[in-house]
């Protein structure tokens, strides 16, 4: 009687620190989901703020202006929900704009020139950079989330189900030095 | 910035993950950034000032061939004391998946953790049965970087999630500067890598070359590397083995010079490849490439047009390409300069920026890196 007794509680202790180690292990793809989609953040906006300086420097053309600053103003101001809708149509903009070599000679020939062409191509190359690190740790998460013991236990507490970062995030030819 | 960089293989022997990470390790120092490599090594090899020991490595038989690794409890107390030591702004494993000093790191570490992942092996029985024990330790990695797109897919189909694809990197000034030396040159084919090693595919070279010397009586083959001569030649009719040169192990400086010599460099590797930075060598020294067909030298090649490919283990279209090269000069003059553009992209000065950028967007913000303190289950409930 006391053996099982004492069988039941050491399981129940092996149980409770497999948990505990669980939810550890949880918590911190947590945080690694917040830290990746406050890089993602800081990486659009970097992006959307180097073409909106582009845009209203005079340097391209004021059609090419317009579709510019138009995009990276509906990116910057966009609703949660409407993001990544908004930062497609931004990468699409942009494309569509250095889609030529010819257009980045342009820029770089202007008076500052130079430096606004490297930030603009740092900042479209970063991006999909960032967004790919942001939705592996998703998949890690969400792969812990789904599983039995996570789901029973509640594990991941009132923390929402994470979402990946789906958007076009595909460089104009011109920025982007190599095919990825 | 403070970059720990942990490599999984003994300093001792020479390799391709060795070399990368020496690479990029001085790359970085240049930059003026602090370095330190973790890596297992004997305590009587001299190390570059840059390198911390972290004690002999024990010969074991893993994935096919037998690897130098360290584990066990010392090294990972090492690895835990290198960590508090370092403190880091930024971690970059190489390997993590092999049973070494990157699994060690991920496990004991928290914090912005970088991963470069150089082999791509199939989906093996062993894999699948380590998937749950590696996979506590992978989710760590912030970061994960694969070095060719044939990497990163073997990489998604094993371990889920994604990469960025930044490929190893070669100083290109360095080859592009070799001099050539006369008694390399002439109608000369070259080879290098482990002779004896079949999957570098030396053999299928050696079949091949019955035809391509009696078609081009002037061409030899140099070829250099490691392994059993007399062997190697075994196959070729007798009056043909002094037309292939032995080199044995050639230093940096005559690798390159060797490269810069040749009129066609061939690498007939059969498989088991990820990346083939000695393509990117020979494109460096401006040498005309015949490859086969693998999926990563075909990535490094441009899919042809940096470098010509034939069927893979197909000895037959070996020599009909070789033929075909060694008497057209203004095609090989051709291939030349357009490797010599392409391979550009693989410069460390590329190479390296691209590397920075994946720290500095994994370490925005983020905490130095740190030893991972186990949180107890008191703690848990608040005791």
């Amino acid at each position: 009687m006391t053996e099982t007794l004492i069988w039941t509680v050491v399981a129940l202790i092996l149980i409770g620190v497999y948990l505990s180690w669980t939810a550890g292990r949880l918590d911190r793809l947590h945080s690694r989901i917040d830290a990746a989609r406050a890089a993602l953040d800081a990486q659009l906006l970097r992006r959307a703020s180097v073409t909106q300086e582009l845009a209203t420097s005079g340097v391209l053309d004021p059609a090419a202006s317009i579709v510019l600053y138009e995009a990276a103003h509906a990116a910057r101001q966009a609703e949660e929900d409407h993001r990544e809708v908004a930062e497609s149509e931004l990468s699409q903009a942009l494309r569509a704009v250095f889609g030529e070599p010819e257009q980045m000679e342009v820029v770089r020939a202007a008076p500052g020139g130079e430096e606004a062409a490297g930030e603009l191509a740092q900042a479209v190359r970063r991006v999909p950079m960032a967004r790919r690190f942001h939705n592996d740790s998703v998949r890690a998460a969400r792969a812990l989330r789904r599983h039995r013991k996570v789901r029973w236990f509640r594990l991941a507490g009132h923390a929402p189900f994470p979402l990946a970062f789906e958007m076009d995030d595909e460089p104009p030819v011109a920025l982007a030095d190599r095919p990825v | 910035m403070k970059i720990g960089i942990v490599c999984p293989y003994s300093w001792d022997v020479p390799g391709g993950v060795q070399f990368h990470i020496r690479d990029l390790a001085e790359h970085l120092v240049r930059l003026g950034h602090e370095v330190s490599v973790l890596a297992p090594a004997d305590d009587e090899t001299p190390l570059p000032p840059y390198v911390v020991s972290a004690g002999r490595a024990v010969p074991v038989s893993y994935n096919g061939s037998v690897a130098r690794l360290s584990f066990g409890f010392l090294s990972a107390a090492r690895v835990r004391r290198w960590l508090h030591d370092g403190t880091f702004d930024v971690v970059h494993i190489h390997e993590p998946t092999s049973p070494s000093l990157g699994l060690l790191t991920c496990w004991a570490a928290q914090g912005p953790i970088v991963a470069t992942f150089h082999t791509s092996n199939p989906r093996s029985r062993a894999m699948l049965a380590a998937y749950p024990i590696l996979q506590p330790a992978l989710e760590k990695i912030s970061a994960r970087i694969a070095v060719s797109e044939y990497a990163r897919r073997t990489l998604v189909e094993h371990l889920g999630g994604d990469a960025v694809v930044i490929p190893n990197g070669v100083d290109v000034d360095f080859f592009a500067r070799a001099e050539p030396k006369k008694e390399w040159q002439g109608e000369t084919l070259g080879f290098i890598g482990r002779i004896d090693e079949p999957r570098k595919g030396l053999p299928v070279l050696m079949r091949a070359l019955p035809r391509i010397l009696t078609e081009r009586p002037g061409a030899r083959l140099l070829v250099a590397g490691r392994g059993d001569e007399e062997e190697a030649v075994a196959s070729l009719p007798r009056e043909m083995r002094s037309r292939v040169e032995f080199l044995g192990m050639v230093s940096d400086e005559d690798k390159a010079r060797l490269l810069r010599s040749v009129d066609v460099y061939v690498a007939p590797n059969t498989g088991g490849e990820s990346f083939g930075i000695i393509l990117v060598e020979a494109l460096s020294a401006g040498a005309p490439v015949l490859a086969s067909d693998l999926d990563a030298f075909a990535q490094v090649l441009d899919q042809g047009a940096a470098g010509e490919l034939f069927a893979n283990e197909d000895a037959d279209a070996l020599a009909s390409a070789a033929i075909r090269l060694l008497g057209d000069e203004e095609r090989r003059a051709g291939l030349s300069a357009r490797g010599s553009a392409h391979v550009r992209r693989f410069d460390w000065a590329t190479v390296g920026a691209d590397i920075l950028a994946v720290y500095e967007t994994v370490t925005d913000g983020a905490a130095a890196v740190d030893t991972d303190e186990r949180v107890t289950l008191r703690s848990r409930l608040g005791l």
